[in-house]
């Protein structure tokens, strides 16, 4: 069973082998083998050239990852951690998203941006954040927030393949754990845009990304045996969004519950929930819909404040079983 | 209107290398003219940045290059796009928002691009546009294909972090890239007396261990032979040349510019040191053309410009309806 960072790693030596024109660039990719041992020997297979040490400049990695998209190689830039994204924020946003739309389609931008994102390794606020909805709020990104190794695969090889910027949010718990499903051998891809049915049920929906994917699974197992039933939807890609399954889930199930780490405060799954309250859909519902999201606080260091700050199992237990049980 | 082939060389090595650089100059100038004309008019909205006594510079460093050779731009960047080879005509439809414009209306003054004349890009960022050029210029590295990219900036953006790590990854990976600042003084507002403790603003190259020159920016063959120089060091791998032209905006910054920031005194003083009589001086000097003809280069140029206007003016306006389809490039099968 690969773990997560093992399945990123093996997507990218995929489209390394695949194509001559994809190179990884960022801080400590190379001997290091990254900060949290992704790319680890990739610098030893593939040499000095593809898998290419930086400076610690992300605004100018990142730019130079544009510039190298724009004049025909397909780059994956790794920033060491998503906060530090703020750093290269203008090549991101002003950029790598524009360029396509703005300079009238001559001109597009194959580049992957893979980064560590999350809580939970007492890191603190400056390297602890989810800071997806700062891209999903910017048209002509792509954002993908895998929730498991397999998913991870296949998403990130359909993010090398797109002509257009994609950002990849790797949660860092993530990298270490083993999915549920084992990562198929071969070059498959995951297309950008579908959502994944994780499980079905039929009492609540719980809609949730990344880490909160893997939480929600134990909630839908320990449920189970009370004999709740719960269909799970992992969006998979939050840009573009799928809502179908969704719709689809909610006409059935009749209740709502989302759920992701970062803070509530004009978060990504707010989307979600306004996507369900213009939907035809919204009259299936028999219940407010709940939502479970981070504190509005930067994340703490102490053990106890971090685990406060962000959803943990046992809220998202006592919010699905209160739904649930409250509303019929 | 198609654009003449672009000519590669010294400006006074031949009487058609004298005619090129005359002949693109002056459409700069014309071009700048043109816009702020049809502005005057309320032909065109949004914003414009003028190069106006800017255009020895660009057309001095693009005579170096081949046609193949990359640059990015910058928020004042009409000069480069003509210096490069780019169609005056789909320049203005694309400041009118005409469907033929470069960018089909979405871009504009700021964001003009053209790929067959290897244009990267404007940029409406300033700093933007330096590490996107160091980016292209490690392409044409890892590919082996010999391109050299030029990233053109001003002096402001000298103090954007953007400049100091596209120079040093420049600088540590030997890109083939040169990075040309147009010294014109003051970036909107600020001069650089005020915005730089360092006199002599290629100083700044010291820094990342990169060569780095003056030059006469008004003057095109002073520009054209640092230049020369500069595109030779980078095609034979011994990587980026800072070049450092001192030259002036003799128009505001853009249209709300009042020039209460400097005399009229100073203007004054830079627009007697005019690149295009200067280089007319050099043409009669060396011989290589008469009065006369250098008369019908300068009637040439206009004649161009007011064609493009024609032309884009009559042309079609871009339509929203095709803008959610613009936004990503199609996934191809």
């Amino acid at each position: 069973m690969l773990t997560m960072a093992e399945a990123v790693r093996e997507a990218m030596s995929i489209a390394f082998d695949e194509r001559p024109e994809v190179f990884l660039l960022g801080e400590d990719v190379g001997i290091y083998g990254g900060a949290f041992g992704v790319s680890a020997d990739m610098y030893h297979r593939y040499g000095a050239e593809r898998v290419l040490d930086t400076p610690i400049a992300e605004l100018g990695i990142v730019g130079a990852a544009v510039g190298a998209a724009l004049a025909g190689m397909r780059p994956i830039v790794e920033i060491q951690f998503s906060d530090f994204t703020a750093q290269a924020m203008d090549q991101i946003a002003n950029q790598a998203a524009k360029i396509h739309f703005m300079l009238g389609g001559a001109l597009h931008v194959p580049m992957v941006l893979r980064t560590p994102q999350g809580s939970g390794t007492g890191a603190a606020a400056q390297h602890s954040q989810n800071l997806e909805p700062w891209f999903a709020s910017v048209p002509g990104l792509k954002v993908v927030v895998p929730s498991n190794p397999a998913d991870a695969k296949g998403l990130l090889l359909s993010a090398i393949d797109d002509p257009n910027p994609v950002i990849f949010l790797e949660h860092k718990l993530l990298y270490k754990i083993p999915g549920r499903d084992s990562v198929p051998v071969g070059s498959g891809r995951i297309p950008l845009g579908v959502a994944k049915v994780v499980r079905e049920g039929k009492d609540l929906t719980i809609v949730a990304t990344g880490i909160m994917v893997n939480k929600s699974w134990e909630v839908c197992e320990k449920l189970a045996a009370e004999g709740i039933s719960i269909t799970l939807i992992d969006p998979r890609t939050i840009s573009p969004l799928d809502m179908q399954p969704v719709y689809e889930s909610v006409e059935k199930t009749g209740r709502l519950l989302v759920v992701q780490e970062g803070p509530s405060h004009a978060g990504f799954i707010n989307e979600v929930i306004a996507q369900m309250a213009g939907s035809s859909s919204f009259g299936s519902l028999i219940a407010p819909i709940k939502r479970l999201a981070g504190m509005n606080i930067p994340i703490p260091y102490a053990p106890q404040l971090e685990k406060a700050a962000v959803p943990q199992i046992e809220d998202i237990e006592i919010a699905a079983r209160d739904i649930v049980k409250n509303w019929r | 209107m198609t654009t003449a082939p672009l000519l590669i060389g010294h400006p006074l090595a031949s009487k058609e290398h004298a005619r090129h650089a005359l002949l693109y100059m002056c459409r700069i100038r014309k071009f700048e003219e043109a816009v702020e004309d049809l502005f005057g008019r309320g032909m065109m909205h949004g914003t414009m940045h003028l190069s106006i006594g800017q255009e020895a510079s660009p057309t001095g460093m693009c005579m170096a290059l081949n046609l193949t050779d990359q640059i990015t731009s910058t928020h004042r960047g009409h000069g480069h796009c003509i210096a490069k080879g780019a169609d005056l005509t789909r320049m203005i439809a694309e400041l009118l928002g005409k469907e033929i414009g470069y960018c089909g209306g979405r871009g504009g003054s700021m964001h003009i691009a053209d790929v067959d004349t290897g244009n990267l890009g404007a940029n409406g960022v300033v700093g933007g546009g330096i590490p996107i050029a160091a980016g292209a210029a490690l392409a044409s590295k890892m590919m082996k294909i010999g391109k050299v990219v030029v990233s053109f900036f001003g002096d402001g953006a000298m103090n954007e972090g953007a400049f100091h790590e596209a120079a040093n990854l420049a600088a540590i990976w030997k890109l083939p890239m040169i990075l040309f600042c147009e010294n014109n003084k003051y970036g909107m507002s600020s001069s650089t007396e005020k915005a730089f403790a360092i006199d002599n603003l290629k100083d700044r190259a010291l820094g990342y261990g990169i060569p780095s020159v003056n030059v006469d920016g008004n003057d095109v063959v002073a520009v054209y032979e640092q230049a020369q120089i500069a595109a030779d060091r980078a095609r034979n791998g011994e990587g980026p040349t800072l070049i450092v032209a001192e030259t002036y905006r003799w128009k505001g910054h853009s249209r709300s510019d009042k020039n209460l920031y400097r005399t009229k005194e100073e203007i004054e003083e830079w627009r007697l040191l005019d690149p295009i009589p200067k280089f007319v001086e050099k043409i009669l000097e060396s011989k290589l053309m008469e009065q006369s003809e250098i008369d019908a280069i300068q009637a040439e140029a206009q004649d161009q410009v007011i064609a493009a206007v024609n032309e884009a003016v009559k042309a079609k306006s871009a339509e929203p309806s095709g803008l959610l389809a613009a936004v990503f490039k199609e996934i191809s099968a």
